[in-house]
């Protein structure tokens, strides 16, 4: 295997640049009680790559997040999708949340949850019954249109949301710790899910997560995020084959490595921001 | 298989037994009580069933009580459309909000009977004032839950919505209304009480027809039977309404009572 931090990426449009972030900072409140939530992150995520952000709890993911996705607006720096400055949320891009118990609509069945988007967007109800089907069998729920999503398990709801970003055609994927409130084994489909919708689409991820062994077995590349207030700790590549397998993969040397390594990073993270603290 | 189709029926008998047993107690009792009185306020129930058949079911009908049930729907119907239309703007609105909220609590804390006289010197004696009455007391409950409801909506749905560029009229159609609605039904529930009582008030003064003004008209011309039979009337188009609210409410919102029932299990 090569030690080198090269990867493979999908062929189609590699190495553009699509989404741009300089010197992004974002502090909540002013005078006395502000707090200050990121200092300066900067980092390029070109197309079709899947990226995934980790640090520790508290470090700010969110809030990038928000920023990134045109929600929050940021007090410093500037982000960029397709060389467009992000003031709202952008068109190419859809967002998976955390809480999909309240990220879905409980008044709409599934297919009209993933169909919503697509009628704001003014696609003719053919063609939206068309996408709502096929995205909802890419993430194996094409029996559940007529559902509600208070019905299902939290693994199939969050698959509704999944299937919701899909039907979007967007050309970046945000994904706020999305799998944080489902069991393991829940948890373990869903990743696998998201590798293949990464793969089948050529879409561009970018998947944040607490979660350090997610993060190594998800992700092309892994930007480990310092405490607050945060900067970009370290920029990895993650050299692991482009076929993944919760077992085999996650058993490889390199993957424990790897893993190992990210947390270290975010251990010294840590530290680092507990010896910085007292200094200012 | 016949005995697990023999629970449901069992189950129906059993609600309908807890449903009508205690009215049905009570008319007994009001029976037995009366029997042997002579008491002139207080007819038996025969003779108050006697006057209802009498009093309902003939010209009355036509002249009082379809006219009382015209005003009280036109003056229910007209606060719930003020009350959703006006509670959505304010209570997206946040500068509106900010404006009116102050005015809002006083002019809900009026009570509407004291009115009036003030609307009857303002628009008459007719249909328009006493559907005034109404909504002069219904718009409030309905106006205030919306403003609750339209401004309690979870951040994360309003950031899913925004984030899929979902806004104007199809974000209030499929995200703002729907998440308020359990609000807003609670407001109209409030409303249709409120508004029953109204009809009746504003009948009560400067009137020739309605059911307060039948009911009053009885009262004054010492037809006690006939005034009971009035309330009795009153009463049954209030479990009708509460009905007609209860299919309503099943039907919006179906989704919120399901989602409960899934938390709650």
């Amino acid at each position: 295997m090569a030690d080198i931090s090269t990867h493979e990426k999908p062929a189609e449009a590699a190495g553009t640049t699509l989404l741009s972030v300089r010197d992004l900072g974002k502090t909540y409140g002013a005078g006395p009680g502000e707090v200050e939530a990121i200092r300066s992150i900067s980092f390029d995520v070109r197309a079709g790559e899947l990226v995934c952000v980790v640090g520790p709890s508290g470090c700010g993911k969110t809030t990038l997040l928000k920023c990134l996705s045109g929600l929050l607006h940021p007090t410093s720096g500037s982000v960029a999708l397709a060389g467009q400055a992000v003031v709202a949320p952008p068109k190419k891009m859809a967002v998976v949340f955390q809480e999909y118990g309240r990220s879905l609509y409980p008044w709409l069945s599934v297919r009209d949850n993933v169909g919503l988007p697509l009628k704001a967007r003014r696609l003719p109800r053919g063609e939206r019954d068309d996408a709502v089907r096929a995205a909802l069998e890419e993430v194996g729920l094409g029996h559940a249109l007529s559902t509600y999503p208070w019905q299902l398990s939290g693994g199939m709801q969050q698959r509704v949301a999944i299937a919701r970003a899909i039907a979007y055609q967007p050309e970046v994927l945000v994904m706020d710790e999305p799998f944080a409130a489902v069991d393991a084994q829940t948890r373990a489909d869903l990743e696998d899910l998201v590798r293949r919708v990464w793969q089948d689409l050529g879409v561009t991820v970018i998947f944040v997560t607490h979660d350090i062994d997610e993060s190594v077995y998800l992700g092309e590349r892994v930007l480990v995020l310092s405490s607050s207030p945060t900067v970009v700790q370290e920029d990895l590549a993650v050299d692991l084959p482009s076929e993944r397998d919760q077992i085999s993969t996650r058993a490889l040397p390199r993957f424990t490595e790897l893993r190992t390594h990210v947390h270290e990073q975010i251990q010294r993270a840590k530290r680092g921001d507990r010896t910085a603290l007292p200094a200012t | 298989m016949r005995r697990i189709r023999l629970r449901p029926v069992l189950g129906a008998l059993r609600t309908l037994g807890y449903a009508a047993g205690l009215p049905a107690l009570a008319l007994l009792a009001w029976a037995l009580a009366t029997d042997r009185s002579a008491s002139l306020y207080f007819p038996p129930p025969a003779t108050i069933a006697d006057a209802f058949v009498e009093t309902w079911f003939g010209p009355a009908f036509t002249e009082d009580v379809l006219p009382s049930l015209g005003r009280f729907a036109a003056g229910v119907l007209l606060s719930m459309v003020i009350g959703i239309v006006a509670g959505t703007a304010i209570g997206t609105t946040r500068w509106l909000r900010d404006l009116l909220e102050p005015m809002l609590e006083f002019f809900r804390a009026v009570p509407p009977v004291v009115l009036v006289p003030v609307l009857m010197l303002m628009l008459g004696v007719g249909d328009t004032m006493r559907i005034a009455v109404i909504v002069s007391g219904c718009v409030w409950p309905v106006l205030l839950n919306t403003v609750e409801g339209v401004r309690g909506v979870d951040t994360v749905l309003t950031e899913t919505s925004r984030s899929y560029r979902v806004r104007g009229g199809l974000s209030l159609r499929y995200v703002v209304l729907p998440a308020a609605s359990p609000q807003i039904m609670a407001g109209i529930r409030l409303c249709l009480s409120i508004g029953l009582i109204l009809m009746v008030i504003s009948e009560m003064f400067a009137s020739s027809s309605g059911l307060g003004y039948r009911i009053v008209y009885f009262q004054r011309s010492f037809m006690i039977a006939q005034m009971w039979s009035g309330i009795v009337l009153l009463g049954l188009v209030g479990v009708a309404v509460a009905g007609l609210y209860g299919i309503a409410e099943r039907r919006v919102l179906h989704w919120y009572h399901g989602m409960r029932e899934v938390a709650r299990g």
